[in-house]
């Protein structure tokens, strides 16, 4: 059989270390970026985590967008966003955000709009989520995070080293931020599913790093006089080509799932999509040099490795 | 020579045919699986979001219990106070304690003993200055917490039994949660009204020695209390304190008519019927109060001692009422109110859409993939392919087995772990071209490249596998099914891409003996 993707086979020899600094500069400025909107601009919560009501409505026939907002503005129940989805007046997004309601007032609330829209209305979906489960989720998901740093430091610090743990730490935390940035940047909705694709990312970022990482460790006992910096950029070649095939299959899946998967999976797709990326980007560029920061060869094992 | 591991094939043979055999349920229609097939040969659970249905988080009140049992704490200390003649001012409820100022400093001491003796194990009993405190301990509070979500949780999972509703699955979450699923249910607003009321039920004696009016006014005695009727039944009762039965004492309850009008008809255990049948014969011609979460029903006089053990509930009722307050009385009163803190609906259209769209995303990234391996590798390229749609099988084969429950992450998941899986496949291949450019014999290449990834591909799905788990045990719904999907996932992969793959090149290797591998 032939292959026709042959470009990718051939042994390269990038000069990634060389460029470490500019990585730096850029990696720096993309966090700062991110930590400094996430302080200043926060994030665009949806109801998952503010609290709220999210519906969304049909109708058989076509509906006058403004009989029915003055429908809603007829309930006296604060701002109620009305939004048309599509282009034939038959669907509608209807959306409050929590007030700091108190949780029946929302549940109430939903059974209000129903009765105000009246019977030509198919409801195709409901979400009414309380203030209070909304403000334990933003609490849920940030430990939800430390943990999983927690447990793969602790896991690569007993397969690997410390250098290796603090280094796979260190690239995770940043696609964390700048994954979590971007939505805090462009304030995309954050909702549920971002979370699960957040962490779908982390697992991603994690794996890239260690494949890196295992060829270093395999690297550093083949060629013991080697200096660092040129084993670092050997290692980061050598899986360059695996690097890149996976990323393209990945991302095959997720461009998929962002024109097929529809609104619910919109977030979900641009979180991973965003992931892919800077997860790539961050093993070859943060990972790998943190290693060459700290006397990584010192606290190798000796032991003789058959050649 | 090449060996084929006989253990290998078996494994992989043996695997591969039980996810064929756990996937089949998935192809048959619903109703014929559901009805004939064994429960342990289901096609994969969908999630609410998937095959629409109502999804509720109620969540216990539990500080209206706290207060109600401090209140029923302030009766007590009233009455062992005055038993004991210890003359006392400001006995009040606070936040979480009950307070009482005794008046003689040379009596405090005997206060706190005979406070403290009400219920000495769940309660501690403190002064300050002239004021005794008396409060729960941390341990109580917990337990009953605990108790008043337990017991909800029966309470609830019985009184949606009786709406007959398809597979309700009604859970505890954490401390003071319940997260009820109704599949099939669009509108959830009748179970909402059935779980609305705590439904507690009692008689009381009306107190005819005072007026509402008098008692309003501060002419209350010690023994009574003042009660508000129901809508329609406005004004206000002065009821006896005790008890004449209470509606644990209940068996059952129904409707039935009467005279035209709609009525609760009731049956007592042996006990609740003999108490109710004394009271009932020593107070002819007083009128007997149902009390309804702290509201008055009906109050109807006594005409005849009721000795049968039942009775029958008149009150301001249409049928619809009558029949639900026959249910909940059926049920079971809950310890304390139910809040709704989370509402999602989700209509079956969407459901079947968002199935729709999954697939196609799936079967879409799935060709892709394919067609890119077998583009990059060629023959191998086919290897890892078959291997990958096994790996899908392997997914759906034990999302059924375990009856997982498959949602539209987790179907995302799935799209996503057919992109990511043939990372492994893709580890492999990479080492053997490796292999083979130090100019080993095709055999040893793969071996020593099968080798060479092994560690790799473990340590990085086993990290994988932590995020997996704690998407899984932090979140909920949604989230959690995608972590579902995800851990299963790279369990599979980590099968397929190592055991499968290399037993597909041995088999080739064995029967096609190449001199040279073009990988």
């Amino acid at each position: 059989m032939t292959k026709f993707i042959g470009f990718i086979t051939k042994e390269t020899d990038f000069d990634f270390v060389g460029k470490r600094k500019y990585a730096y500069v850029f990696s720096a400025i993309l966090a700062i970026a991110s930590i400094a909107s996430i302080l200043i601009q926060g994030f665009n919560f949806g109801i998952d985590f503010r609290g709220g009501i999210l519906m969304e409505v049909r109708s058989e026939k076509a509906m006058d967008i403004g009989e029915m907002r003055q429908k809603l503005d007829a309930l006296n129940m604060g701002e109620i966003t009305l939004q048309q989805i599509g282009s034939d007046s038959k669907e509608f997004l209807i959306h409050t955000l929590g007030r700091g309601d108190n949780e029946s007032t929302q549940m109430v609330l939903v059974q209000k709009i129903k009765t105000a829209l009246g019977s030509d209305f198919e409801f195709v979906k409901i979400d009414a989520v309380g203030p209070k489960v909304g403000s334990e989720l933003v609490h849920k998901s940030t430990i939800a995070a430390i943990l999983a740093l927690l447990a793969i430091f602790i896991y690569i610090w007993v397969r690997f080293e410390w250098q290796f743990a603090l280094g796979c730490t260190a690239s995770l935390t940043f696609v964390l931020i700048t994954t979590v940035g971007l939505f805090s940047i462009f304030q995309f909705d954050f909702n549920l599913n971002v979370v699960a694709a957040i962490m779908a990312v982390a697992g991603y970022s994690v794996n890239d790093t260690i494949v890196s990482y295992d060829r270093v460790r395999e690297n550093l006992k083949k060629y013991r006089k080697m200096e660092l910096l040129p084993l670092v950029n050997k290692s980061t070649n050598d899986t360059l080509s695996r690097t890149l095939l996976t990323s393209i299959t990945t991302f095959f899946a997720v461009i998929i799932l962002l024109i097929l998967g529809g609104e619910a999976l919109k977030g979900f797709s641009i979180a991973m999509l965003w992931g892919l990326v800077i997860g790539t980007f961050s093993s070859i560029y943060v990972a790998m040099p943190i290693l060459s920061l700290f006397d990584v060869k010192k606290s190798m094992p000796v032991e003789e490795i058959p050649a | 020579m090449v060996k084929l591991s006989k253990w290998r094939m078996i494994v992989v043979g043996l695997v591969a045919l039980l996810s064929v055999f756990f996937t089949l349920p998935n192809f048959f229609p619903k109703n014929m699986v559901e009805e004939k097939f064994p429960e342990w040969w289901q096609p994969v659970n969908l999630g609410l979001d998937l095959q629409g249905g109502s999804y509720l988080l109620l969540e216990v009140q539990t500080d209206v219990l706290i207060k109600e049992q401090l209140a029923s704490m302030l009766d007590s200390v009233r009455s062992v106070l005055r038993e004991a003649k210890i003359r006392y001012v400001d006995l009040r409820l606070d936040e979480d304690f009950v307070k009482v100022k005794i008046l003689k400093a040379d009596e405090l001491q005997q206060a706190r003993e005979i406070i403290a003796k009400i219920n000495r194990e769940d309660t501690t009993a403190e002064t300050k200055g002239q004021e005794v405190f008396l409060s729960f301990t941390k341990q109580a509070l917990i337990k009953m917490e605990n108790s008043a979500a337990e017991q909800s949780v029966e309470i609830v999972r019985k009184r949606i039994d009786e709406l007959g509703t398809r597979e309700p699955s009604i859970q505890r979450q954490g401390t003071n949660r319940i997260q009820v699923q109704l599949p099939g249910i669009t509108n959830p607003e009748r179970v909402k009204q059935l779980l609305g009321k705590t439904a507690k039920m009692a008689f009381y004696l009306v107190d005819e020695s005072t007026t509402p009016a008098d008692a309003q006014r501060g002419k209350l005695p010690a023994s009574s209390f003042l009660v508000s009727g129901e809508d329609g039944y406005a004004g206000q009762y002065v009821l006896k304190r005790s008890v004449v039965v209470g509606g644990e004492h209940l068996t059952d309850a129904g409707v039935t008519y009467d005279g035209g009008r709609p009525v609760v008809s009731f049956k007592f255990d042996t006990f609740g019927g003999k108490k109710f049948a004394n009271a009932t014969k020593e107070n002819v011609g007083k009128r007997l109060a149902i009390v309804l979460d702290n509201k008055v029903i009906s109050a109807p006089n006594i005409q005849t001692a009721i000795v049968g053990g039942s009775g029958i509930i008149t009150g301001n009722f249409t049928s619809e009422s009558a029949r639900d307050l026959a249910l909940m009385l059926r049920a079971g009163a809950l310890p304390a109110p139910l809040e709704v803190v989370e509402e999602r609906t989700v209509g079956p259209d969407l459901g079947a859409d968002s199935i729709r769209s999954g697939e196609i995303a799936c079967i879409l990234s799935m060709l892709v993939v394919l067609a890119f391996m077998i583009l990059a590798y060629g023959l191998f390229g086919l290897f890892a392919d078959i291997a990958l749609l096994f790996n899908v099988l392997m997914q759906v084969g034990m999302l059924s087995m375990l009856q997982a429950t498959l949602t539209l992450p987790g179907i995302a998941g799935i799209a996503l772990t057919i992109g990511m899986s043939v990372d492994a496949n893709i580890l492999i291949y990479e080492r053997i071209r490796e292999e083979l450019k130090a100019g080993r014999s095709p055999l040893n290449s793969i071996e020593a490249g099968f080798g060479n990834a092994f560690s790799a591909i473990l340590d990085s799905n086993l990290t994988s596998l932590f995020c997996a788990f704690i998407l899984y045990v932090l979140g909920s719904g949604a989230v959690k099914g995608f972590g579902v999907t995800f851990a299963i996932g790279i369990v599979t992969t980590m099968f397929t891409a190592i055991l499968m793959t290399k037993l597909l090149m041995m088999i080739w290797l064995k029967y096609r003996r190449p001199t040279s591998i073009n990988i």
